[in-house]
């Protein structure tokens, strides 16, 4: 009876990590593909381990295109994916805050339009806000990019964090007040500080979101001088620009160390957002 | 001078203004990024448009193309068969695995990073260049099936229109991972007295999973269900980049359709009419999904 348990136990964890390494496996066989010599990589593309380890497409990756270093791009991504959070998680804090504390008139269909912004996606949305920001001279600038990030237009994170604070004792907000703190100061005093872990949150999956956005860069961005790395990776794919596969695995592969970084460290906060909100849906 | 000071910020720190105070980036955002928009849309849904040029009224036009318009049917077949298959797939491997890993066990941390993993980053352009690579006559998809047996010579995964949606069908269902930690931590919130209770009453594993946890995550079922075919309906990056809807359109999904149709093609106003009519087509599909909740959705508590 042990030993049969035993033996069942055994084909559980055999099979269950053998279709774990199934899952990985396209992300194993770019990151092995990436130290391969890029004239290998179709002939050999059936073994993970290279036969000649090299850091030469690394090196052309690099390079980028027309004379634009993806060291460039990177920097394109970061600032974009930065400023955007920085703006949606304060915003949404602010206006998270507004709904969870105080009372006022309209404040339901406020609510309810929050939940249609969350509702109303990208793709949907995204020929109309073409048209606007058309209107207003925003194309070929990163403002579409920034801009209405710092407007809490995001509703899952408002959502999250209003639910967040939600569960904060009201007693905390009235002993402050007694102490002389306004509804402001109240705000930035207590709430804000004790927001932390929801805050980490937010910050993390804005910035997942941002830095794997495609859609607005193909939309907004024109110049290969401003384009994020999402865009940059999508020349690889044009066939008038350069074939060079190596480099284009090796530039794939930096460009999703940010993701797994925050995968590795912050991978409780990324599974409690996902199990109680449903967040990345 | 100082009294009506005193009044201001007395006004200023009333419940209600503090309020509309906070809310009011929301307020300006919600107006000035979704509602301008759409309406300016709704009015270029109207309109022969091609961004260029100023917009001109032709009243339903738009619409009536829609109607002879052969390749809009095949995108909203496409789109309908990608969405109904990827996304029952993908919820019934979340389920098998989070069902898997539920018993806890030294390693489940690693295994459930194994398996969220492709979650996190299956959204980038980084997977899907890797994905048309993968699939490719001399990818690695091709390499492996031949060294296996299963295969005889390369296959056209991403060239023949009877393989080419599937490329894309897996990629979606290769990304579980988020619907997975939903059925994980719903599992954990069935109190374990219900199931020693069936034991008692004789209930085997099998009768155990269809009385009991099935009946119980049906809300969460439901929610994944919504999510994802809202999802699935709007998937764009993946086949913009991977196949662009080739070949002979077999994998042209409706919002790349019309991303071509407003950019490519310059019928900006065609393109706004389609994505009025696909927010009505999901806000119908929400509807219908909550119309039917009762039906099939445990919510009775434990």
């Amino acid at each position: 009876m042990k030993a049969k348990k035993r033996t069942l136990n055994i084909i559980y964890h055999v099979l269950v990590f053998c279709f774990g390494l199934v899952m990985i496996y396209p992300l194993i066989w770019m990151i092995m593909s990436s130290f391969k010599e890029t004239n290998t990589i179709f002939t050999t593309a059936g073994s993970l381990i290279p036969e000649k380890f090299t850091l030469e497409n690394y090196v052309n990756g690099w390079k980028g295109f027309a004379n634009v270093s993806f060291r460039v791009f990177f920097q394109n991504s970061l600032f974009i994916s930065i400023i955007a959070t920085i703006g949606t998680v304060f915003s949404s804090a602010v206006v998270a805050y507004g709904f969870a504390r105080c009372e006022f008139r309209g404040k339901k269909i406020l609510f309810a339009a929050m939940l249609v912004s969350m509702m109303l996606p990208a793709q949907v949305l995204m020929i109309p806000q073409y048209l606007w920001y058309q209107k207003l001279g925003w194309v070929g600038t990163y403002l579409p990019l920034i801009v209405p990030y710092f407007f809490a237009i995001q509703g899952f994170f408002v959502y999250m964090m209003t639910n967040f604070i939600e569960g904060i004792p009201k007693e905390l907000d009235e002993a402050a007040k007694i102490d002389g703190c306004s509804y402001y100061t109240i705000f930035t005093r207590i709430i804000f500080p004790l927001m932390t872990p929801t805050l980490i949150s937010s910050v993390i999956f804005s910035f997942m979101w941002r830095w794997d956005d495609f859609l607005s860069a193909l939309l907004y961005v024109s110049n290969t001088v401003r384009y994020p790395v999402s865009l940059a990776l999508k020349l690889f794919c044009d066939s008038s620009s350069s074939s060079d596969y190596g480099a284009m695995f090796a530039m794939a592969t930096l460009s999703i160390i940010p993701a797994v970084l925050i995968f590795l460290f912050f991978q409780q906060y990324l599974v409690e957002g996902v199990s109680t909100s449903g967040l990345k849906g | 001078m100082n009294k009506k000071k005193q009044t201001l910020s007395q006004w200023l720190n009333k419940n209600s203004t503090a309020g509309v105070v906070c809310t009011l980036p929301f307020i300006i955002g919600f107006a000035l990024f979704m509602i301008v928009p759409m309406g300016m849309s709704l009015y270029y849904a109207f309109c022969d448009y091609n961004i260029i040029s100023p917009p001109t009224f032709s009243g339903l036009k738009n619409f009536q193309r829609m109607l002879t318009d052969t390749t809009f049917w095949t995108t909203l077949r496409v789109t309908f068969k990608f969405a109904f298959i990827s996304v029952p797939l993908k919820l019934l491997f979340a389920l098998i695995v989070a069902l898997l890993l539920f018993k806890g066990t030294k390693m489940t941390g690693i295994y459930r990073a194994m398996y969220y993993l492709p979650s996190i980053i299956g959204g980038s352009v980084a997977v899907a260049v890797l994905w048309k690579r993968m699939f490719s006559q001399n990818g690695s998809i091709n390499a492996i099936l031949m060294a296996l047996g299963v295969i005889d010579s390369p296959v056209s995964w991403l060239g023949n229109t009877s393989t080419a949606l599937w490329t894309l069908i897996i990629l979606a269902v290769w990304q579980f991972g988020s619907s997975m930690l939903i059925f994980l931590s719903a599992l954990k919130q069935i109190p374990t007295t219900l199931y020693e209770a069936a034991r008692v009453d004789g209930a085997n594993g099998r009768k155990q999973f269809f009385r009991i946890t099935l009946p119980l995550i049906t809300p969460n079922i439901h929610f994944n269900l919504v999510m994802q075919l809202i999802n699935g309906f709007l998937a764009f990056t993946q086949c913009y980049i991977i196949t662009q809807g080739k070949p002979l359109n077999s994998t042209l999904l409706y919002t790349v359709y019309m991303y071509q149709q407003s950019f490519e093609f310059g019928s900006a106003g065609y393109g706004a009419a389609m994505a009025w009519v696909m927010l009505l087509l999901i806000g119908l599909i929400t509807l219908i999904l909550f119309a039917t909740r009762k039906l099939w959705v445990y919510d009775g508590g434990f």
